[in-house]
């Protein structure tokens, strides 16, 4: 090497010159960055009903304890049927709410009676535990008017989610935080 | 029917939901009047606010102030012990090792790759800080604040010296990692840092078995080899390692002048103890003729490793979504395969067709074939400049804290005769000055 009789002082200087340029260039980049608004804006994690296949990985890989997913009902997509294949097991005893009949795992779904023949189901969101029984019977037979979706509550939006990884679909997508649902709808 | 635009209501809903994607088997019934259709309670929650994360910078930024000051000023390791624990307790098991700037590295890159992700302000604050102080005061990030880093020092019982070569070979991995994970986040696979964070599973009481497994051993092997992920895997630190070899200022093991008494020669465990060079400098002659070769070398390496990414661009491929679907639907149709998978279900349920999948494939698979050829360069890169450092011969007359590789653990402190005459002086000062005090 051809510096080896050069001072350690000037190889210093042009160090720290170096780090000062490195250093002027990180934040000028990063203040870049934050500054223009490049896209639109954040992203959250949601689910895709149209891709939902309700295998019940929701229930278990997210790395709550209790999961972010839960199951949610649009109303105006439902047929209000006295046999909810949503909310009663395959092969019912009696159509009443006795946990026997029931699919719901933690009898989160309240049946209410409005008028003959229609009832009513509402999602307790305390007790869902996003499992996509009920997700599963409704699409299979009905109207699809219950569905998953990430409650933005509770999701903590991780870089890689859980579920996302397990999810054998790939209904997992990221979507502007400006409108973090994906909700189903009657157009 | 007790409403006549019921049916053509129903049938608009019908084919307006079969458009969507959905079919409504049953029409929704007219009720009588008084019946008010509930609306979906969830509808007005809102996205979590982001408070939590700005206060995380904020203790992010103290620690690592108060981590640089108890390295660099007090020269304490008690207090780095103390801060690591105290990082550990709330970037690991409190925050669940999330947000840290280990995994911000790919928010950073997706935010560069895909026009359509912001990046979050916390995450860009994640990435950035630990850098700039580094570059000011050395890995003083990986002393103390760094959750991670944290766990495998306080295991590190019984330290064992890694053979320099095997060191050093092994210290070409963070920089692959790193590659492979901006590769892989930029075309939109996965999040390989994240998914193979080894101890954010303990941070969480929560993991898979592999998972747990390859966290465990790591804190098993951490006993005897001073922490194996951030010296052999992190790529953050592969990051800090490049930074800090500018930084400002950096560890020095002694606080004035090196006595060249060799007590600190093996005090560190972590092999970031440069000694001097030999008094006898080897031949100039060689050593010019050691760099010319690896200068020439190099971009052979870089050929060698863009063909070697190239060929792996397959494997590669293979962890995108969009390329394991297109292949299964492909071997579906052609009959080679027996029955469906959820996968293939879902992509027939949207009706999308065959052609486009296998295009957007294709795109796909283009993308990986540029990708892993410029991964398999930087490799080449890495693996030539780690030679030219080695051809490289600087001379030292001290015992040094290679700015690379220190942690600034403080570990060599108490090892030097110099430090702690100076320890001792600094006591005695204050005991007078106590004395002094009670006496007045």
């Amino acid at each position: 090497m051809a510096d080896h009789e050069t001072k350690p002082i000037p190889r210093r200087g042009f160090m720290r010159a170096a780090a000062r340029a490195a250093c002027a260039l990180g934040i000028g980049g990063g203040a870049a960055y934050l500054i223009a608004p490049r896209a639109p804006g954040e992203r959250v994690w949601q689910i895709d009903p149209s891709k939902c296949i309700a295998c019940g990985n929701c229930a278990t890989y997210c790395v709550l304890r209790e999961s972010a997913v839960k199951c949610v009902h649009s109303f105006p997509m439902c047929g209000y049927c006295e046999l909810c294949t949503g909310f009663f097991n395959p092969a019912p005893n009696d159509l009443t709410t006795a946990a026997e009949n029931v699919l719901c795992p933690t009898g989160a779904i309240v049946r209410r009676f409005v008028e003959d023949p229609y009832f009513e189901y509402t999602i307790d969101k305390r007790l869902c535990i996003g499992c996509g029984k009920c997700v599963k019977g409704c699409t299979m037979f009905g109207n699809s008017s219950l569905y998953l979706q990430a409650m933005h509550d509770r999701c903590l939006n991780c870089n890689q989610c859980s579920i996302a990884a397990a999810c054998p679909s790939e209904a997992w997508v990221r979507v502007p935080a400006a409108a973090p649902y994906l909700w189903k709808k009657v157009t | 029917m007790r409403n006549p635009y019921a049916v053509l209501i129903a049938l608009v809903v019908v084919l307006c939901g079969r458009h969507a994607g959905s079919e409504q088997r049953f029409p929704p019934p007219d009720f009588s009047p008084g019946y008010s259709l509930p609306v979906t309670e969830v509808q007005g929650t809102p996205a979590r606010d982001d408070v939590r994360g700005y206060i995380d910078a904020a203790v992010l930024l103290a620690a690592l102030a108060a981590a640089s000051y108890l390295a660099l000023g007090r020269r304490s390791r008690r207090g780095l012990v103390v801060l690591g624990i105290g990082s550990l307790a709330y970037f690991g098991f409190y925050r669940h090792g999330c947000i840290c700037p280990i995994g911000a590295i790919q928010n950073v890159v997706l935010a560069v790759a895909d026009s359509g992700y912001a990046l979050p302000l916390t995450a860009a604050i994640f990435f950035a800080l630990p850098l700039l102080f580094t570059l000011f005061f050395g890995r003083a990030f990986c002393a103390a604040v760094c959750p991670l880093g944290a766990i495998q020092d306080i295991v590190l019982a019984s330290p064992v010296a890694v053979p320099g070569w095997l060191a050093r070979a092994l210290g070409l991995v963070p920089f692959v990692y790193l590659g492979a994970a901006v590769l892989l986040v930029a075309m939109g696979s996965t999040f390989l840092i994240c998914r193979y964070d080894p101890f954010v599973g303990f941070f969480r009481l929560s993991a898979g078995l592999d998972l747990t497994i390859f966290g465990a051993s790591l804190l098993v092997i951490g006993v005897f080899v001073g922490r194996p992920y951030c010296r052999f895997l992190c790529p953050y630190g592969a990051l800090l390692g490049l930074v800090s070899r500018l930084s400002w200022r950096r560890v020095r093991i002694t606080p004035a002048e090196c006595i060249q008494c060799r007590l600190c020669e093996d005090s560190c465990p972590f092999g970031a103890i440069t000694t001097p060079s030999p008094e006898t400098p080897p031949e100039r002659r060689a050593g010019k003729k050691a760099l010319a070769v690896t200068l020439l070398v190099l971009p052979v390496l870089i050929a060698l490793g863009a063909l070697a990414g190239r060929a792996l661009s397959p494997a590669f491929a293979h962890t995108h979504a969009t390329i394991r679907l297109a292949e299964r639907v492909w071997l579906e149709d052609a009959g080679r395969v027996d029955g469906t998978t959820d996968q293939s279900d879902a992509f027939r349920a949207t009706g999308l067709s065959t052609d486009d999948l296998y295009l957007a494939a294709g795109a796909v698979r283009a993308g990986f074939d540029t990708g892993t050829t410029l991964l398999g360069a930087f490799v080449g890169l890495v693996i030539g400049a780690t030679l030219l450092r080695i051809s490289l011969r600087r001379k030292r007359t001290e015992y040094e804290a290679d700015p690379a590789l220190c942690v600034a653990c403080g570990r060599c402190y108490r090892y030097c005769p110099v430090e702690i005459d100076r320890l001792k002086k600094l006591e005695q000062a204050e005991g007078r000055a106590e004395q002094h005090d009670g006496s007045a």
